[in-house]
């Protein structure tokens, strides 16, 4: 048979041998067997000293064609079950991806933190302060510096928790307006500030009183705040915190430490503003008071009310989260139930 | 104040309806409780005449009653109550009606009769017990005899009358009376309301100076007059009177009480009116009580007096309790027929010390401590004489008893209009301030920009010129005030060191599987006292409201282990909390506590559950340690941290509970809480840690600096060895640092073994020893050299036998 016959026939075989392998080995024992030093093409590479001159360049060239053909065969074979192996191995790891995953500990921020850590965070922005003061006060500081002296018919509106008759838990934040003011150097600018804390008052628990709750005082004092600017910034409060459908609006109120004194209403949760028995049909619901500091407040600081001025608010961040997410009694913020504390992760 | 339109339509011509009304109330003066109508739910009551009134053959009780309701047949309705009888107009409840309590009737069998319909008493139309008149306690309640068969019972009772309830604050006590309010509307509505007024006549033949003399200390009461009505007859008032008073929320006494009432109600000062016969000398006093004396008020309560409270006397005794309540000696009672009637302003302080102390509010006394208006007294006492007369059929003696009468100057504030522009933001104009303050009727001159104001008596809450802005501020609406935000020189707002150490803390913990509790701070002394860190008296409150809530806590550990029973007690059984919070500790002889921050854990059951493929994270003490652990190495504390076994502590488990220290102090403990104590709160087995937060604060932290990476490779060497029971871990890793050479760079412990393959009392334990060396490839011979130093060592020291 002539060379090139052979070849053909090599390369024939040797194709339709390797398009049978059917593993790894059997395809490298095929390309050992047809391209190794032993193998058959080698073998009839070296007849090709017997044929002629003219023809050795040709099939030289034939030769190696076939060679290259079968040696990418063997590759694009390899690749084949290697790929099919693969696949094998893949399809026999398949998880049901539906069991749950491997459960990582994590735990919450309780809801009332949620909300005062919002409020540190956007009053941060605006070049604020946060200031704490003491939880057992003197009456001093969260009375008299507050306008209510002794004898001041709105004490009635806040009942105390008195340790002796000097000393007591605080009732609301505001005594720390008084201390911040005390603090301030007006020299070096504006004081802007607010204080988040706990606060008790001499109530029974039930679903709408505890004895012990939170506030978030602010105070900005300088030479022009106006009462535009207390407005505008209780708008920033409600936006921030409930969205940007929520309207404000000013009620006239008494707080013996401002003057004028308001309270801020909010669109009703339930109903956006068209009245239901959540806000007794007004559409609105009381979140928080506020006012322009009374210069006799200012005095007791130290500070000159014919110079400066500014305005006061006081929130309280349980009310905010009993409105905000529905919560009906106020007992759930300090009875930490894990089923009440673990609810609380959602982004609005 | 419940406000009837009807009557305040008297003073105004509104032409608005009452919602509308309320609405700008809350929005321009005082929030409005309510609007309402006292009809409010019901329906199909209507007049009824009883025109036979029979004995229920099967009833000792009831009646049978034929009633005519304005149609062609009467009515049968059975009816129980003892007063009723033939003649009599009646309120109907038609079938079908709804009457107080939502209740609907129907028309039904009453022991075998038929019943189509109800005859009603006032509280079951509505009328609070405490407004109904006593009169008809027991039954039902007897309309005006001219009333009309079949028409509605509402405009009859003043009950379609729409009232807009006020709820006061306490500087405008002015609208606790019908001319306030009128003269706020008034002023809401740019309207001038027309006073009441009245005809007095002076046709008795005495002089009240011939009746009455007075001793009144001037600074208990600045003013305090009377008059005297004599020869009254005491009777019902006209319902046009009664109505006035119980749709105010007042009960009809008699006609000279009521009068008290309504004259209260109308100029806002509160009246007394005493029998004047039965006072035991004509002198009338006003001073303090005796401490000690005794005086039975109108209600029946004998009254042990303090010397601080204020009394009205004869040159006897107390007569009353001056502002508060009247005594019962002097009761007006159907036989009076002299009435001495008070008019007088007291000192507010006394009058709300008595009024709290006897647990008295009345509207007399809530009145006087919110403030009278001093213009208005003549003209209330004048008043009230006249229509106690007319009503009692009596004559007015001459003139008025004068026991003191202090005047009392209209303040004058001046405001300029740069001020208010400036303080509220606006841009207003002299027109537009000038016409606010003629709107409230307060005397107000200006020159452009200085308004000099006047402000009337009865406006006794302004006196400065902030209270001015307040009043320009509502009037010209909070909703046209501009929304601006502060503007001046920037602040920075950013949180101090400890405040943020404070929120990392949190974070830190709520990593670790921690949920943030907030207990309650108030607790028992016993809690208080518990898992203390350090010797502390406790802060205790003078009139607790509770047993639970007596003492501020002094560690926060108690109200986590109240938490996790809170939990436990509701089937929760993994629960794991920390709290941030303040714990406070007094001195012996302090009277403040010092407040500290603390940060506490608490877990019991698993942190994580158990499922289809991994084990649940049961809490142990390492597992608590292991928190604590992350904590302290995130805090970047300068000093080193270790623990020390401890049994100080009283309520922790003695032999699983450890101190911690922070270099030489130590800043919490960390362990299991003592079985006993569990127990005592119910609670299954509990690891808590509390940390004094403050002094981690106050603690050196190291600053950060960036430590180059290694470019050569570690080298390990793991070591087993077999020690005593009582040598811990933290003194073999201390003996291996110590003598571990210059290039060991970690020890881990890896396994501890106890058990039954071991000698009794030793255990194995094993570490990996780490070396590192940044200059240069550690070289095997070096690492095994300093290796072999420390197997002698640990053998030397510790009689350890490497395993």
């Amino acid at each position: 048979m002539a060379l090139r016959e052979r070849l053909q026939e090599l390369h024939d075989r040797g194709l339709a041998d390797i398009k049978k392998g059917d593993s790894l080995d059997r395809i490298n024992e095929i390309r050992v067997q047809l391209l190794g030093k032993k193998g058959p093409i080698t073998q009839a590479l070296r007849g090709l000293r017997d044929v002629s001159a003219e023809e050795r360049p040709k099939i030289g060239s034939f030769a190696n064609q076939i060679r290259d053909e079968l040696t990418a065969a063997i590759e694009e074979r390899n690749q084949e079950l290697k790929k099919a192996a693969i696949n094998a191995k893949l399809a026999s790891e398949t998880l049901d991806v539906t069991l749950p995953g491997t459960p990582v500990a994590q735990g919450q921020p309780h809801v009332i933190q949620r909300i005062i850590d919002q409020l540190e965070d956007m009053f941060l922005g605006m070049g604020y302060q946060v200031v704490d003061g003491p939880e057992v006060e003197d009456d001093h500081h969260n009375f008299e510096m507050m306008n209510l002296p002794k004898d001041h018919p709105a004490r009635d509106m806040q009942d105390t928790f008195y340790i002796t008759p000097e000393i007591l838990m605080r009732t609301h934040t505001s005594p720390n307006q008084a201390r911040a003011m005390e603090a301030h150097d007006f020299s070096k600018g504006s004081l802007k500030m607010i204080s988040p804390g706990r606060v008790y008052r001499r109530d029974t628990d039930d679903a709408t009183h505890s004895h012990q709750f939170h506030q978030v005082e602010g105070l900005v004092i300088d030479k022009h705040v106006t009462m535009a600017d207390l407005k505008g910034t209780l708008e920033m409060v409600a936006a921030n915190l409930f969205g940007d459908e929520f309207d404000v609006r000013l009620r006239p109120s008494y707080f013996p430490f401002t003057e004028p004194s308001v309270e801020a209403d909010i669109t009703c949760f339930n109903c956006m503003g068209k009245g239901c028995a959540v806000c007794k049909n007004t559409g609105w619901i009381e979140v928080l008071g506020a006012g322009m500091v009374h210069p006799n407040v200012l005095k007791m600081a130290g500070v000159d009310s014919s110079v400066y001025g500014g305005f006061a608010f006081g929130l309280g961040p349980d009310r905010f989260a009993m409105l905000k997410y529905g919560v009906d009694d106020i007992r759930n913020f300090y009875l930490n139930d894990t089923r009440f504390l673990t609810q609380f992760y959602k982004r609005g | 104040m419940k406000v009837s339109m009807d009557w305040l339509n008297e003073y105004l011509t509104l032409d608005v309806d009452p919602q509308t009304l309320g609405e700008k109330i809350e929005r321009t003066a005082v929030e409005v409780d309510q609007v309402y109508k006292m009809s409010d739910g019901m329906s199909k009551l209507v007049v009824g005449e009883t025109l036979s009134v029979e004995p229920h053959p099967d009833s000792d009780h009831l009646h049978i009653c034929q009633v005519d309701v304005g149609e062609d047949e009467p009515l049968q309705i059975v009816c129980g109550a003892p007063n009723v009888a033939t003649g009599q107009k009646v309120i109907v409840a038609l079938p079908g009606a709804w009457i107080a309590g939502h209740h609907k009737i129907k028309k039904s069998k009453m022991r075998g009769v038929a019943s189509n319909g109800m005859l009603c008493a006032l509280q079951e139309i509505g009328f609070d017990e405490k407004i109904a008149p006593k009169a008809y306690d027991e039954g039902i309640y007897i309309l005006p005899a001219d009333s009309e068969n079949g028409s509605s019972v509402f405009p009859i009772l003043g009950m379609d009358d729409d009232i807009v309830e006020t709820d006061l604050t306490p500087n405008r006590g002015d609208m606790n009376s019908m001319n306030g309010t009128a003269w706020e509307v008034g002023a809401i509505y740019g309207k001038t309301p027309k006073m009441p007024t009245f005809s007095l006549n002076e046709d008795g033949s005495r002089k009240v100076s011939d009746l009455l003399q007075f001793s009144v200390d001037e600074t208990l009461a600045p003013t305090y007059k009377m008059r005297i009505v004599s020869g009254v007859t005491i009777q019902d008032s006209p319902l046009w009177l009664q109505k006035r008073l119980w749709e105010a929320g007042m009960r009809p006494i008699n006609n000279i009480v009521d009068v008290t009432n309504y004259i209260m109600l109308t100029y806002g000062q509160p009246l007394h009116a005493f029998d004047y016969d039965k006072l035991s000398s004509h002198h009338i006093h006003v001073r303090l009580a005796d401490e000690g004396e005794h005086l039975t008020t109108l209600d029946g309560e004998d009254r042990k007096l303090r010397d601080s409270d204020m009394v009205i006397a004869d040159d006897k005794h107390a007569i009353a309790l001056a502002g508060t309540m009247g005594g019962l000696d002097t009761e007006i009672d159907d036989n009076t027929t002299t009435i001495a009637i008070e008019s007088a302003i007291f000192d507010p302080i006394k009058i709300r010390k008595t009024a709290r102390f006897f647990n008295l509010h009345s509207e007399a006394s809530m009145r006087f401590e919110r403030g009278v208006n001093k213009d208005d007294n003549q003209k209330a006492l004048d008043h009230a004489a006249t229509l106690m007369a007319e009503l009692g059929q009596g004559q007015t003696e001459q003139g008025t008893g004068v026991g003191s009468d202090t005047p009392v100057e209209p303040a004058k504030v001046s405001v300029t209009l740069t001020r208010i522009n400036h303080v509220l933001g606006t841009q207003l104009t002299a027109d537009q301030v000038q016409t606010i303050f003629d709107h409230l009727n307060f005397p107000t001159d200006n020159d452009g920009e200085t308004f000099n104001v006047t402000v009337p008596a009865r406006r006794w809450d302004i006196h400065i010129e902030a209270d001015l802005f307040e009043e320009v501020a509502r009037l010209y609406g909070y909703d046209n005030i501009p929304s601006t935000l502060p503007y001046g020189t920037m602040t920075p707002g950013a949180l101090t060191f400890k405040q943020r150490i404070i929120r990392d803390s949190r974070r830190l913990l709520e990593g670790a599987g921690l949920n943030q509790a907030i207990s309650y701070a108030l607790t028992t002394t016993a809690k208080a006292e518990q898992f203390m860190m350090r010797d502390s008296e406790p802060t205790e409150l003078a009139f607790p409201m509770s047993t639970d809530h007596t003492t501020a806590r002094m560690n926060l550990i108690s109200g986590l282990l109240d938490d996790i029973a809170y939990n436990v007690a509701r089937k929760q059984k993994n629960v794991a909390l920390y709290e941030q919070g303040r714990v406070f500790y007094r001195e012996g002889d302090a009277i403040r506590p010092l407040e500290v921050e603390h940060i506490a854990g608490a877990v019991t059951g698993t942190l994580t559950t158990k499922t289809w493929h991994a084990e649940a994270d049961t809490i142990d003490f390492y597992g608590i340690k292991g928190i604590v652990d992350l904590f302290l190495h995130d805090m970047g504390l300068s000093e080193p941290v270790h623990y020390e076994a401890t049994q100080a502590h009283a309520q922790m488990h003695p032999g699983r509970t450890a101190d911690i220290y922070v270099g030489d102090q130590v800043v919490g403990f960390v362990g299991q809480v003592h079985p006993e104590v569990a127990s005592d709160y119910k609670i299954p087995d509990t690891y808590v840690f509390e940390l004094n937060l403050q002094a981690l604060i106050d603690a050196p932290h190291d600053q950060q600096q960036y430590e180059p990476i290694s470019k050569f490779p570690d080298v390990t060497r793991d070591i087993a060895i077999l020690v005593d029971q009582s040598v811990t871990n933290a003194d073999v890793v201390a003996l291996i640092n110590k003598r571990g050479g210059a290039h060991l760079a970690d020890v881990q412990l890896f396994d501890v073994y106890e058990g039954v393959h071991l000698p009794a009392g030793k255990k194995s334990l094993a570490y990996t020893l780490t070396y590192r060396d940044r200059q240069s490839t550690l070289v095997e011979a070096d690492v095994t050299k300093a290796f072999d130093k420390v197997t002698a060592a640990l053998e030397k020291e510790f009689d350890a036998e490497i395993r």
